[in-house]
């Protein structure tokens, strides 16, 4: 491969705190050579091509830390080259895949499966998750160093909670002695039983059994609870409500170690949305009020939240074309991602950098990858993006199989020119 | 039929009655008045007229149902319409797959009319979308039950002259009841003061939010008001335990003398039914003839369901 230089962009690397008009050479391997201001059109050789980008921002490429694959068992809602289209699109480069298939990631030759259909099928880094519990029953543990050794960077049941307390805090106190990363979905199975949106105004008005948010603040605290007496790498995979915020935000003022995280659904929309019924607005967690989803950004403002996902949950459409009560939970994403984040920025709700950190930077330190970010040396994983570009979402346009996107129709601002992998261009919208 | 007066027509906004939220005041009112005339026709002996002679009316019933379903049936065969009832309460085939597909089946055989019942809330909604004919919401979930909201409107009416003004409390399980909700909304609409009375844990979350005061002691609930209404305990619908016992409950919610004596003195006393007497009614109330127009509800069912019947079938022409 031949060396390649990008000139007279907007470079964007939160790790480095880099934000300046500067150009980036990627090496004849695919990794980083230089990036900033140093490399520019003056000071590269003259005679070779450069691409100029225009000011347009460059960046690392997105890690999302929860996408939902559909392979092994679904693969009629998504498989790894479906999957990989749509991430591309949407600037991400590595994705951290759930455990949730069928059979559920919880042993060492399902690894391999994942990673050999991940390696063939797809273009992205897959970095795989796999169950805390066998079969994510939430009864026995899963293989916590062997499974790490294969290469699974964090454990969890993906959808489901460990409900037991005596598990939770076994797996805790187990987990610490591999340094595995547990990542808890926080929601009291009992509390939450039957509901299917938040529960307030909305839930009463339209007769639907509503989901307290003390279902998901009951779990957290319980959890760091057991922080103070079994230490281990712990993520809450995402929040949604003002109460666990400030918890949580309580917690880190004290000196505990953890992070957490949350969907770009609860930073965007809230229970309003749900309108009349609208199934692909069923999410868990559930969307809650505006208060609500002002605190989470607040949050991410104020490092009480650490990472944006897009909990890529891809339904194909008989799921979702159910009674509210009957139809499949979650939403597609993965390719808004970022575009969708941007509204943040350019409402003024989330400054760029903190946006950025929180999809690429924060959640490659809280998975040990030397992803997300400029650093020389790594793999050339970009994009490219115009962050003013407008363009609205349309089901029909999108790359994942399934289209249960929870923003049809939606006026954007922003989106993604060219992803690179390794230094080549997987993605591009530039003619 | 001469009975049968002509009234000035008001045009409906939807194809179909779904809830009381999406009517508008005019419309209620058009649905009121066809209803009164009703009322004569069905006292008269000869109860058949051909308004809807020709028309298919489907009664789509998910959830068990005596006096709805009856009530449903007699009021579309007094309109001269051809009435199926299907009750798919134990279908065998999986829920989700039930109703669009029993839609889709439905739609084929070209019915005027179809009226469901569904124990999910938005069912109507999503089969209203799937079938070119007339949707009427006999029931969903917890979320509405409008003819029920019409036909307690039009006792009131038959015995009050009006709504307006009046101050009516709704007793008992609030939270599993479609007919508090649709109550509300209509009551609001027309003028009454709702207050709701309830175990705290039977209240909605934000009850007030829908423009009710809420209470927890029934005498207070009760204070002053012209109309009772009561809920029964959906002891079906509960997941795990809301209330100590029945008994507990008839001490502070069941509707006894010494606490209807806290509203006024001519107050009406108005249940859905089915009623659990001594469980959130005295028995002696219940039959009171002076005080319970449980029986006219019923009676008054048919003509609402009439107008509701010949104002959506028509629309869909």
């Amino acid at each position: 491969m031949k060396e390649k230089y990008l000139v007279n962009g907007r470079i964007l690397d939160p790790k480095n705190k880099i934000d300046e008009i500067g150009g980036l050479i990627i090496d004849s391997k695919g990794l980083i050579k230089a990036a900033g201001k140093k490399v520019s059109n003056s000071n590269l050789p003259a005679g070779v091509e450069k691409f100029d980008l225009n000011k347009k921002v460059l960046m690392p490429g997105i890690v999302d830390m929860r996408v939902f694959v559909g392979e092994p068992g679904y693969e009629y809602k998504e498989n790894f080259r479906t999957l990989s289209n749509a991430a591309l699109s949407g600037g991400v480069t590595s994705v951290v895949s759930m455990p949730n298939t069928n059979p559920v990631i919880d042993n060492v030759s399902m690894v391999d499966f994942l990673k050999r259909r991940g390696r063939d099928k797809s273009r992205i880094n897959i970095f795989p998750a796999a169950s805390l519990t066998k079969n994510t029953d939430g009864k026995q543990m899963t293989e916590f160093g062997l499974l790490k050794r294969k290469g699974i960077v964090a454990f969890t049941d993906g959808i489901k909670t460990i409900q037991d307390p005596r598990l939770m805090s076994r797996i805790m106190s187990f987990a610490s002695q591999s340094k595995s990363l547990i990542m808890q979905h926080a929601e009291d199975n009992i509390l939450s039983n039957g509901g299917l949106i938040n529960e307030g105004e909305i839930s009463t008005r339209l007769g639907l059994q509503g989901i307290p948010s003390i279902a998901e603040k009951i779990i957290v605290e319980r959890d760091l609870s057991f922080l103070e007496e079994y230490f281990c790498r712990y993520h809450i995979s995402q929040i949604s409500s003002k109460k666990t915020t400030s918890v949580i935000k309580k917690a880190k003022s004290e000196g505990k170690v953890f992070t957490s995280g949350v969907s770009i659904n609860n930073l965007s929309l809230n229970e309003n949305d749900i309108g009349d019924f609208k199934t692909f607005l069923k999410l868990s967690p559930p969307l809650r009020t505006e208060d609500d989803r002002l605190a989470l950004i607040e949050g991410i403002n104020d490092g009480t939240i650490d990472v944006i996902v897009s909990d890529h949950k891809p339904e194909d459409e008989e799921s979702k074309r159910l009674t509210f009560s009957q139809a499949a939970t979650g939403a597609s994403g993965i390719e808004t991602l970022l575009p969708l984040s941007l509204e943040l920025f350019h409402n003024n709700s989330i400054d760029l950098m903190k946006l950025i950190a929180a999809m690429t930077y924060n959640p490659a330190k809280i998975l040990n990858i030397s992803k997300g970010n400029l650093d020389k040396g790594n793999d050339a994983d970009l994009c490219i993006v115009d962050i003013n570009k407008p363009w609205v979402v349309n089901k029909d346009g999108l790359n994942s199989k399934s289209k249960n996107t929870p923003i049809e129709n939606r006026k954007l601002q922003g989106q993604v020119l060219q992803t690179y992998i390794k230094g080549e261009i997987v993605f591009n919208r530039i003619d | 039929m001469a009975i049968i007066k002509k009234l000035k027509a008001v045009k409906f906004k939807q194809n179909h009655l779904l809830g009381i939220q999406d009517l508008s005041f005019s419309e209620v009112s058009q649905i009121l008045e066809e209803a009164k005339t009703f009322i004569k026709l069905n006292k008269s002996s000869s109860k058949k007229i051909d308004l809807l002679r020709g028309k298919t009316q489907i009664n789509l019933f998910f959830e068990p149902s005596t006096r709805t379903q009856s009530s449903f049936e007699l009021a579309g065969k007094r309109l001269g319409a051809d009435v199926m009832s299907m009750n798919i309460v134990n279908s065998a085939i999986k829920k989700g797959e039930t109703l669009i597909d029993t839609a889709m089946t439905l739609n084929a055989m070209h019915p005027d009319i179809i009226v469901v019942r569904h124990q999910d809330s938005g069912a109507p909604n999503l089969l209203s979308q799937k079938v070119n004919c007339a949707v009427i919401n006999a029931g969903d979930g917890r979320r509405e039950h409008p003819t029920q909201a019409l036909l307690d409107a039009l006792t009131i009416i038959n015995r009050r002259g009006k709504v307006e003004g009046l101050k009516i409390a709704i007793c008992g399980d609030i939270l599993h009841s479609r007919v508090a909700r649709s109550n509300i909304y209509l009551m609001n609409m027309l003028g009454a003061e709702v207050n709701v009375v309830a175990p705290i844990t039977l209240l909605p979350h934000s009850i007030e939010r829908l423009g009710v005061k809420a209470f927890t002691d029934m005498k207070r609930g009760l204070e002053n008001c012209d109309i009772v209404m009561m809920l029964r305990l959906q002891n079906e619908r509960m997941q795990g335990s809301f209330l100590p016992s029945p008994r507990e409950y008839y001490e502070y919610f069941g509707l006894t003398p010494d606490k209807l004596a806290m509203a006024n003195k001519d107050a009406l006393i108005m249940h859905p039914g089915p009623m659990n007497r001594g469980v959130e009614i005295d028995t002696n109330l219940a039959d009171d003839i002076n005080r319970s127009v449980i029986r006219e509800q019923v009676e008054l069912g048919v003509a609402v369901r009439m107008a509701c019947l010949k104002i959506f079938c028509k629309k869909n022409q």
